[in-house]
């Protein structure tokens, strides 16, 4: 373990600097750079906001703008966060045939880049929850456990994703579609009740995605959650992240021969 | 004596590469094997087998082998890119492998910004690039082009800029893989000076390449990989000869290169023949000799003079079109010239 510990120490600052050119360059040449951070979502959540709020007699309900906003953020996050880290190996496969590097520096860079890009977006729940009448509440505090526990799931199925991706070219595409899945299970643009209508809130529940938005929803427009909420992403979380590391530490010297 | 430890310990390496890799791409292959019971056929191949050496401080081997003997791999799997398959690799102290120069960049990047990232990959740190940051851009000449991307740069400044990032640290141990051939002359002269200043002092240097002339120039000792195996390890002056033995005991590339230096000097042979036959046809031609006597007078050696007699004929004839389309331009431009005087003459009458 404390060999791992010093390896990791020995190459923070290469960390630093993968997490740094992952947002360099994501932005890079654009005019507005990183403030479309904060302008992306706020235009999506315009028409998801305008749409669904017709489509659900929400128009009125001005919180259902905090509501969508929550969802969205959280689940671009972990779309955008896996999707990279699906990529990561092989896209940096130049530098994993020269010099070696742990492995799963180049997933978790991937999804740490995407965090902070994540984190600045969060400014944009400012404006939205002003225009909503909402003031933030003693529930707030519920956003530090909701965003651990996504950073924890993110890497997990992160790191899971880019060592199947090394063996399996279409383990990308499979995802596409499951992120997609995972989006209408995560009940981002509609109300809840809508489902549990139907008795299939248990769905939802299955979904740690959900519960973490959940959680989100609650921090800031002050209501409680349930222990499951809390309990349920977290240990999800810690499940796949140790199953992640342990399976790229399995099959981690296997890729070279797969690039 | 003082035990000084080894800092490079290779001990029972072997490197097994599957040869079907390509197959296992696709999950439906994959599940149709699995589903089939059709177990993929596995063709194994070892990279390298059953190597074991030391180095210490001090040392510089070349490694010499011909194609496929696993040079390059046995540089990755000190360099630790590859994960041996079974034995073990040892390194004491710092690394620097400047293998594939250039690969690793990021495109998107400007040099100064490609510095950093590739220097934190191979294990500097931040203050450390700081101040061998000029230092850096000065070595690969780049100075004007600090601030450009590097997609925009030749594959030369790009080679330039990685040999400079990998060389400004002084390591422990030393990786070369066929790298002292980067940019144009002057450039190459400067990284092989660059490269033997780094010689200095007690690294450990591994190089790879295919001559031994240079091998010899740089190294003190070196191995021979057979198809995997090591075959000699020792000093220099034992392996050389061991090596030139090998290469030439191929006896089919003992008869290509020979036949092709054959080739060679056959049409060298007949380049100047012909020369020599010129200067015989324009004897004749000119000073009015027969072949026999021009012949002598140009000492053609007797066992020659047959093919000179029968090649001749198309000498002479080669040669006088030349000297037959001079002679016509020159009896054409006479012969305006005195078409003009007779107009002018006739001009003149008139008025």
């Amino acid at each position: 373990m404390t060999k791992y510990i010093k390896g990791f120490l020995d190459y923070r600052f290469l960390l630093v600097e993968l997490v740094k050119r992952g947002i360099n360059l994501k932005y890079r040449r654009s005019y507005l750079g990183i403030i479309w951070s904060l302008i992306e979502p706020l235009m999506t959540t315009t028409v998801l906001v305008i749409v669904f709020g017709a489509l659900f007699n929400r128009l009125s309900d001005r919180t259902f703008a905090t509501y969508i906003m929550c969802g969205r953020l959280t689940f671009s996050f972990f779309s955008t966060g896996t999707k990279v880290a699906c990529h990561a190996i092989r896209s940096n496969a130049s530098m994993i045939k020269k010099v070696y590097v742990p492995k799963y520096f180049y997933p978790l860079s991937s999804i740490l880049y995407n965090f902070i890009i994540y984190l600045i977006s969060l400014l944009v729940l400012i404006p939205v929850m002003i225009y909503s009448h909402l003031m933030p509440t003693l529930r707030v505090w519920k956003v530090f456990p909701a965003m651990f526990t996504l950073l924890i799931v993110t890497i997990g199925v992160g790191v899971i994703l880019c060592v199947l991706d090394v063996f399996f070219r279409d383990v990308e595409y499979l995802w596409n579609v499951a992120t997609m899945i995972i989006m209408y299970l995560s009940a981002i643009f509609y109300p809840v009740e809508r489902l549990e209508k139907h008795g299939l809130s248990w769905l939802l529940n299955l979904n740690p995605l959900y519960c973490i938005i959940n959680l989100f929803r609650g921090a800031l427009m002050g209501y409680s959650n349930s222990l499951w909420e809390f309990a349920y992403p977290l240990v999800f979380g810690i499940f796949v992240f140790t199953f992640g590391f342990w399976l790229l530490k399995k099959k981690q010297d296997e890729f070279i021969l797969h690039l | 004596m003082a035990k000084v430890k080894p800092t490079v310990e290779v001990s029972n390496l072997g490197m097994k590469f599957n040869l079907s890799q390509e197959m296992h791409d696709s999950l439906k292959e994959f599940f149709i094997n699995l589903v089939t019971r059709k177990h993929m056929k596995v063709d194994e191949f070892w990279a390298l087998k059953d190597i074991s050496f030391k180095l210490y401080p001090g040392d510089r081997v070349g490694i010499l082998g011909l194609n496929g003997a696993g040079k390059s791999t046995i540089l990755k799997a000190i360099a630790g890119v590859y994960h041996p398959t079974e034995g073990s690799v040892t390194r004491r102290g710092s690394l620097a492998p400047l293998l594939e120069l250039g690969a690793g960049f990021e495109k998107e990047y400007t040099a100064r910004e490609n510095i950093y990232l590739y220097g934190s990959i191979l294990g500097y740190k931040k203050e450390f690039i700081d101040t061998k940051f000029d230092e850096i851009i000065s070595f690969a000449e780049l100075e004007k082009f600090v601030d450009v991307p590097i997609k925009n740069y030749s594959s030369g400044m790009r080679s330039r800029l990685g040999f400079a990032i990998c060389t400004a640290v002084n390591p422990d141990i030393l990786i070369l893989d066929e790298v002292l051939s980067v940019g144009d002359s002057k450039f190459r002269r400067k990284s092989e000076e660059k490269v033997k200043s780094m010689f200095e002092g007690d690294v450990t240097v591994l190089f790879v390449s295919h001559s031994l002339p240079q091998v010899k120039r740089i190294c003190n000792k070196a191995m021979i990989l057979d198809h995997g195996r090591l075959k000699a390890f020792g000093d220099i002056e034992e392996i050389a000869p061991i090596y030139e033995e090998m290469t030439a005991a191929d006896p089919e590339e003992i008869a290509a290169k020979a036949a092709k230096e054959k080739r060679k000097k056959a049409i060298r042979r007949r380049a100047a023949r012909k020369m020599r036959m010129k200067d015989v046809a324009r004897l004749m031609n000119n000073m009015g000799m027969d072949i026999e006597k021009a012949m002598e007078v140009l000492q053609i050696p007797d066992n020659v003079k047959d093919l000179y007699r029968e090649g001749m004929p198309e000498v002479l004839k080669e040669l006088k079109i030349d000297t037959d389309g001079s002679l016509e331009e020159e009896e054409e431009r006479q012969m305006d010239l005195a078409a003009a005087d007779m107009m002018n003459a006739s001009a003149g009458e008139e008025s």
